[in-house]
């Protein structure tokens, strides 16, 4: 039943897409500024349509009906109500349904929001954006139905991986999907602009919203992602240079970039086609990533499960979207002679864009190169922390000071008229890492060079806040937060004791301040799993305090799997985090003990990036 | 100048793409079962006692050589071992134990407690030698003809049913 209403409502679907570019086309032969009326009313009910049909599918998670397929590999009927409802998306079908909602909700909305702009611009998009829709409907339908039928019907299902039951994990996919689909509007409005040669400032202006969604959307689901594989996959960091962290955060250095450079086409109408190629450039590694993970080329958490056809069908895609773009751009394509003083808020802009290309190719290549060499050579090989963290963090002490720097500067052409009130900061900032250092008793060059350009892009972002007038508030947020977030990761680095050992009950042991005590062993029964309890007792004879940590060494039945729970105790000054796993055929465990200092702060400040991000859209969509 | 610059870019996304095409029918998890059918080449095992190396030309002595990857601290390796013990009866078949990642001592002390059914004893500490056959966890056993080449391979500790495979193919001519 909920299976043959999941696939009418999904060819409904397919029916309005192809109906909205038919009309489109119909409507474009007409000479004069006005849509159809049917045509806003068409994408409403393919947004509704499309909305039903995720409902459906929710539906059938929920009373679990194992007569699905998807619902019987992914679900069980012990388990917890919401983790049946967030395993509706997270599983590969149930996850391409999301990505054809973002895609139609914002086509849609792009529709009703860009009243102002020409015709043939916004339905180029649509029928842009409904080829993307098509393409993705199609995908789902012939390739990876959620609604597909399985005979017998089994009596239970497969249950949701353990790792996966988390509140962070349920929300991580809709808000990274927000960023990574949302992409696909500036995608389809970049091309859309091509083909009705809607260029410059207006175009800039029609676009900016939706560019800021999706990057402070991108931004929290990176954040979010981060912070489970922090506290559930039990490693002890927030972010490994994992090939599929690093696919979320390719499209994220492209909108970071396309963000900037639109100020400059919104400001000084140049740079056109260089954002284009950013618009292009953010949704088509938003489906590059999406091929990576899902056709199953990458090995990670993300385990959805290998098949090749998927990956063909997302490839065949990709090239289309790929030649497409490139065909636009090269038949579009006329060098401008854009001016730009050296000395001016554009060069800086497009200093911020160097940068972000600089990320994004040398992420790419970490990312892509193993794949490259395994392909051509046979040759495995794996590119690690090492080679990212040599290669970035150099660079990130610059890109900080020139980020500092840039927002002071002037359009057109700039005077360094505050040369005295940087330098003053630059001074400040190195006098408190030196303060830093000494009270702290750490000592490298780069971690030095790191705190300092932090503390100077900080210093100058509060510095600008009582300069200049609230306009320029959600950009000092998001440039503030992001100094905070190098220094405290900067600081978290640089301070973090890790210490590794075994134990076994009833056993204490000491190392350097630390003294552990392993009091007692629990066995706990949960609803869907078993769990062994450590009780664990860390004393710092340095600062006199005793901690009782308890982490976990759960059990899960369905399927059967074991999980290191850590146990984390959280303070504004830093984290206790503890980690137990058993060692065979002995009774010892092995506890993985770490303080890392100032973890929430690097969590808040990405909040607040993100945050700065919806202040900016707030006040554009007020601006417009 | 700006078509070679266009050219230069689509081939690049060309590239791209067909690599991309032939990973996909890549096996990506780690996997061995490409050793199957293979030459064993490169064979360099030190032994488990004294200096001696064992190379291809020690195994091709023996008809059919079981080369199995084992350690005192494996627990599955135990369950496996009453196996091992039968096999080594066996007179088409020799055993080759390397010793995977372990102490003298405890390895020396396991075969005491459970008989040692292997005619050459090679050992690996740093767990380096198995990688080059394929070795990601243990127990596991190769079985190689005369020729080194891979006949057989089992992940995981012998069963019954391996162990009657085993037996059918040393003892098929």
């Amino acid at each position: 039943m909920l299976s043959n209403t999941g696939n009418f409502l999904l060819l409904i679907n397919i029916f309005l897409s192809s109906l909205i570019i038919y009309s489109s086309f119909k409507c474009l032969k007409i000479k004069n500024n006005i849509i159809f009326k049917n045509i806003y009313q068409i994408s409403l009910m393919q947004s509704t349509l499309v909305l039903m049909c995720f409902f459906t599918l929710i539906a059938a998670f929920v009373v679990s009906d194992f007569s699905l397929i998807t619902v019987y590999q992914n679900s069980h009927s012990l388990k917890p109500l919401f983790y049946k409802i967030s395993g509706t998306w997270g599983n590969h079908e149930g996850s391409l349904l999301l990505w054809v909602i973002i895609l139609t909700i914002f086509s849609f909305l792009f529709l009703i929001f860009n009243r102002n702009h020409p015709k043939n611009y916004r339905l180029y998009t649509l029928i842009i954006q409904n080829f993307l829709i098509l393409g993705f409907l199609f995908f789902i339908i012939f390739n990876s139905n959620p609604f597909s039928l399985i005979s017998p019907i089994p009596k239970e299902g497969l249950g949701l991986n353990p790792i996966l039951q988390d509140p962070a994990l349920a929300i991580h996919p809709p808000l990274l999907y927000v960023g990574f689909v949302g992409s696909s509007i500036y995608f389809s409005a970049a091309m859309a602009s091509m083909i009705s040669n809607y260029s410059g400032r207006l175009f800039a202006q029609s676009i900016k919203s939706w560019v800021l969604i999706s990057w402070a959307f991108q931004t929290l689901g990176i954040l979010v992602g981060s912070i489970w594989a922090y506290y559930e996959l039990g490693w002890g960091g927030f972010w490994f240079w994992d090939p599929v962290e690093n696919a979320s955060l390719l499209p994220w250095f492209a909108m970071t970039a396309l963000l900037h450079s639109l100020l400059v086409l919104e400001k000084r109408n140049t740079l056109y086609f260089w954002t284009i190629i950013l618009c292009l450039m953010t949704f088509t590694l938003s489906v590059t990533g999406t091929f990576l993970v899902r056709s199953g080329i990458l090995n990670s958490v993300h385990t959805f499960a290998n098949d090749p056809s998927r990956g063909i069908y997302i490839l065949i895609f990709l090239s289309l979207m790929i030649f497409a773009s490139i065909y636009f751009l090269f038949s579009k394509y006329k060098p401008t002679n854009d001016l730009i003083n050296s000395n001016s808020k554009e060069t800086f802009v497009l200093i911020n864009n160097w940068f972000m290309m600089f990320y994004l190719v040398t992420v790419l290549l970490g990312t892509l190169y193993p794949i490259f060499t395994d392909a051509i050579s046979n040759n495995k090989i794996s590119v690690g922390p090492p080679f990212y963290n040599s290669v970035i963090i150099p660079v990130v002490i610059v890109f900080l000071f020139f980020m500092a720097i840039g927002p002071q500067a002037k359009w057109i052409k700039n005077k360094f008229s505050n040369l005295r009130s940087t330098l003053l900061i630059l001074g400040g900032a190195i006098i408190i890492n030196f303060a830093i250092v000494y009270f702290l008793k750490s000592y490298s060059l780069i971690s030095n060079l790191i705190l300092i350009s932090s503390l100077f892009l900080i210093m100058s972002s509060i510095f600008d806040f009582f300069k200049k007038s609230r306009l320029s508030f959600p950009r000092i947020v998001s440039h503030l937060s992001f100094g905070f977030l190098i220094l405290f990761i900067g600081l978290n680095h640089n301070f973090s004791v890790e210490k590794d050992f075994n134990l076994k009950l009833g056993e204490a042991k000491k190392i350097d301040d630390y003294e552990f005590a392993l009091l007692d062993l629990k066995l706990s029964q949960e609803n869907n799993y078993k769990a062994v309890v450590g009780k664990l007792e860390v004393n710092n004879s340095n600062t006199m305090k005793r901690r009782i940590l308890y982490p976990e060494i759960r059990i899960y039945d369905n399927p059967q799997t074991l999980t290191y729970e850590a146990s984390i105790e959280t303070n504004f000054l830093g984290d206790h985090y503890l980690t137990m796993s058993n060692i065979d055929r002995s009774e010892y465990y092995n506890i993985k003990f770490q303080h890392k200092p100032l973890m929430i702060w690097i969590w808040i400040s990405v909040l607040l990036l993100s945050f700065g991000g919806f202040l900016s859209l707030f006040k554009n969509a007020k601006n417009n | 100048m700006q078509k070679i610059i266009k050219s230069i870019i689509v081939f690049l996304f060309i590239f791209v793409l067909l690599v991309f095409y032939n990973s996909l029918n890549r096996e990506t998890n780690y996997s061995t079962d490409y050793l199957v059918g293979n030459k064993l080449t490169n064979i360099n095992l030190k032994s488990f006692d004294d200096n001696k190396i064992y190379t291809s030309e020690d195994i091709q002595k023996s008809r059919y050589t079981l080369i199995n990857f084992w350690a005192s601290w494996c627990a599955p390796c135990r369950i496996e071992h009453p196996y091992l013990m039968q096999l080594s009866k066996e007179k088409n078949l020799k055993i080759l134990g390397v010793n995977f990642k372990d102490k003298k001592i405890n390895a020396s002390k396991f075969l005491n407690e459970l008989g040692n059914p292997y005619y050459y004893m090679a050992k690996d500490t740093t767990g380096k030698q198995s990688v080059n056959f394929g070795i990601y966890g243990i127990p596991e056993s190769i079985l190689i003809n005369n020729e080194t080449i891979v006949l057989k391979k089992f992940v995981g500790p012998l069963n019954e049913q391996n162990l009657n495979d085993i037996k059918e193919i040393i003892n098929s001519l």
